[in-house]
């Protein structure tokens, strides 16, 4: 595993997090959560870091970080894409747009594309069944999205 | 204490308050088998996440199973340990843990020790109905241990010893669901984690799914090559352990039959690591003595307390998670590796052995012995000076390979000089043993005045940190004991933060010492076993016409014709050591 380099900065700032909660062993799954919303994931060398601060081993909160789906080791996209599949998007066809954003984009779901720019997820119902199926780039929903209009969501985002 | 009174399978029971139903049916006879449950009793070690389901049983009134390890009785409690319910729900489990398990008995390391096995006797299981997906690992082998996770069950027994009792922190439970498995961080090898290769993790594990790396092939072809002197040495707790693996009642001394069977098995020399103890001690209680006298002296550079570094495991343990102490502990090797040096340089020099020809095994109820006679700065030229380090388990193994009849075998004595030993080089094998055999010795050089009674009874035990002042002729010298390295952190947090008030800390890595080390006989959790080895090892010292090192005379002619004394240059070359910070860039490499 080659290592990287993390920002110093937000290094500083996960350790500020990490005082907030009295640097607290129970706190673990508070921490990553703040930890990904800094870094964005949760990569090898932060876990090291979170563990020295709490005084748990690294082995523990990699156990905790690989058991809940929410916790993610690989970098998100640029442009994170997240496709509903609660039950009104599901019926509407949401399963056929998430396969066909897997193809245009050549990744599985929890990959990121090569240059970094997207990345997929799948999540249950954003409160916009109206819209279904709804798939969201960032903080943009996009409502009644069918197959055919996927490479129009992608296109936006690739200049 | 409040009582409860119950009825288990129809008699009635009266237990205190808060006991399980799994331990009230034991106080009646009544066996429910379990699992992943595991306890050593008065260790102050159990294992009860009531994971696997085997110790269901059916308690009136109640719609589900309950799990007896981890369900406590309540007043007027009706249960069934064996109702047809339960019968078929506990096979229903076994069944669906063995669909995930490779059916390898016959040749797995574990076959015949295994306690799922045992468990697929018991209940009678003949075929396996639930044919699956079976979750597969890449297999872990590192110096000492070897994960083959295929075969886990997730009793989470070897996570229990590894974090709570030895606070080592190597392995966790990982990822979810099928995909869940015992692993070190980031599922790395188990060489690039904190693993102290202790081996409570192998001594715990019901399974084959953690077991040594078995050295016992490359000894039989050493054994088998006539250009090869093979010297061998057995660590002091092998003798009150291994006639175990040959159905004798633990506690049963087999010191004579061992070295018969040694013989037999072909090494040209059976020597005895206790006279490496003496020794150990010789070089080991001068250094104390000398940290203290230049301590009482006002010497302000002095690092007290000394800490023993006889356990490699230990060792290891400090090297990764105190490094900033490395020079607190004693700069001695451990016995195996005083050893190594005196057979080879001492011994094949006086008889015109080269030391390539000549190949030193090590017979030790320990794993992380095999990563010890592996480290670099043990070799010479690429030579190790220990070659090999087998179990007890393994040497059992071997004696049964080579057709002996180990019970039948008449006692023998170890060869001179390297297999004339003390008492104090014997109780090493127990908590407290080093220090007291180092006190021995301590005392009389100190004082100059001869011990009238050897044992110090203060110093032994199993609680799992003791301490206890000795009278050295007026001066009050302050003795610390920790055996588990999760006690042991304890002690050095108050080293590291100036408290400790301790001269002296002895510090074993395994529960109750080498007895209870990673590579004895499976106790299966009876922790009477443990006891009785550590009184059988008290038994041996006092059958030894000698009892404190320094009187032992080959180690006396030893320091005359070769070492001259301890703390010598020579004896600093051959018989010390430097430890190494391994805190840092455990995982992620540059």
């Amino acid at each position: 595993m080659a290592k990287i380099k993390l920002s110093e900065k937000k290094i500083a700032e996960l350790k500020e997090v990490c005082k907030s909660f009295n640097n607290e062993k129970g706190e673990l799954i508070n921490v990553l959560h703040k930890a990904q919303s800094i870094f964005g994931y949760l990569p090898a060398e932060l876990q090291e870091v979170i563990a020295k601060e709490l005084n748990v081993s690294v082995a523990h909160v990699y156990g905790v970080v690989t058991f809940y789906s929410f916790f993610t080791m690989l970098p998100k996209g640029e442009h994170p894409i997240s496709i509903c599949l609660g039950t009104a998007c599901y019926v509407r066809g949401a399963e056929k747009v998430l396969e066909e954003f897997k193809r245009v984009l050549k990744i599985q779901v929890g990959e990121t594309t090569p240059d970094g720019k997207f990345s997929l997820s799948c999540l249950r119902c954003v409160g916009a069944c109206g819209l279904a199926p709804v798939v969201l780039v960032g903080e943009k929903v996009y409502g009644r999205v069918s197959p055919d209009g996927v490479k129009d969501i992608v296109a936006e985002y690739n200049n | 204490m409040e009582m409860v009174k119950l009825t288990i399978d129809g008699k009635p029971v009266e237990v205190e308050k808060d006991t399980t139903i799994l331990k009230a049916a034991k106080t009646i006879g009544i066996d429910i088998p379990t699992l992943c449950y595991f306890q050593l009793k008065d260790m102050n070690i159990e294992n009860r996440p009531g994971g696997c389901r085997i110790c269901v049983v059916e308690v009136v009134g109640r719609r589900n199973l309950a799990p007896a390890c981890s369900t406590n009785v309540a007043k007027d409690m009706v249960i069934n340990t064996h109702s047809i319910r339960v019968l078929n729900a506990r096979r229903t489990v076994l069944e669906l843990i063995l669909s995930d398990h490779p059916a390898e008995c016959l040749t797995c390391a574990k076959s015949g020790s295994c306690e799922l096995q045992t468990m697929a006797q018991q209940l009678g299981v003949r075929e396996l109905p639930y044919q699956g997906e079976q979750s597969t690992y890449r297999k872990d082998t590192s110096p000492a241990i070897i994960r083959d996770v295929d075969k886990c069950i997730m009793c989470r027994r070897c996570e229990m010893m590894c974090n709570d009792v030895q606070t080592v922190g190597a392995l966790s439970a990982v990822n979810r669901g099928f995909m869940a498995v015992v692993a070190p961080a980031f599922e790395m090898n188990l060489e690039k984690s904190p693993c102290t290769y202790c081996g409570q993790c192998v001594s715990v594990c019901p399974t084959g799914a953690l077991t040594e790396v078995d050295h016992s092939r490359n000894v039989i072809n050493s054994l088998a090559d006539p250009t090869k002197t093979v010297v061998v040495q057995t660590a002091p707790a092998v003798r009150a352990a291994l006639g175990e693996e040959f159905g004798l009642a633990p506690g049963t001394l087999v010191t004579g039959k061992m070295v018969a069977a040694l013989r037999r098995l072909g090494f040209n020399y059976v020597f005895d690591t206790d006279f490496a103890a003496d020794l150990t001690i010789m070089e080991e209680g001068s250094e104390l003595l000398d940290r203290l006298t230049r301590y009482l002296k006002g010497d302000q550079n002095v690092k007290l307390p000394i800490l023993t570094s006889c356990c490699p495991g230990w060792v290891n343990f400090f090297e990764h998670n105190f490094p900033d102490l490395m020079d607190v502990p004693s700069t001695a090797k451990s016995p195996q590796q005083m050893f190594g040096p005196i057979a080879k340089e001492y011994f094949g020099k006086k008889l015109g052995i080269d030391r390539k020809n000549m190949i030193v095994v090590s017979i030790m109820p320990c794993l992380a012995k095999k990563y010890e006679c592996q480290r670099d700065e043990f070799k010479v030229n690429g030579d190790p000076d220990v070659n090999f380090s087998l179990s007890t388990r393994e040497l059992a193994q071997l004696i049964k390979l080579a057709n002996i009849d180990f019970n039948s075998l008449p006692d023998e004595d170890f060869d001179n000089p390297l297999g004339e030993s003390t008492g104090a080089g014997v109780i090493f094998a127990n908590t407290g043993g080093v220090i007291e055999a180092a006190c021995r010795t301590a005392y009389e050089l100190y004082t100059g005045k001869k011990l009238e009674k050897v044992e110090f009874n203060e110093l032994r035990g199993l609680e799992s940190i003791r301490h206890a002042t000795l009278d050295f002729n007026g001066l009050p010298i302050k003795i610390g004991i920790a055996h588990g390295l999760g006690n042991a952190r304890k002690l050095l947090e108050d080293v590291r933060a100036g408290k400790s008030q301790f001269h002296a800390i002895e510090i074993m890595a395994c529960p109750g010492g080498c007895i209870g080390g990673g590579g004895q006989p499976f106790h299966h959790g009876d922790s009477e076993i443990i006891k009785k080895r550590a009184a059988a090892i008290y038994r041996e010292d006092v059958g030894k016409p000698i009892r404190k090192s320094h009187e032992n005379p080959f180690i006396i002619e030893l320091y005359k014709e070769f070492l001259g004394k301890p703390l010598s240059e020579k004896s600093h070359h051959l018989l010390h050591t430097h430890y190494f910070d391994k805190s840092q860039g455990t995982f992620v490499e540059e």
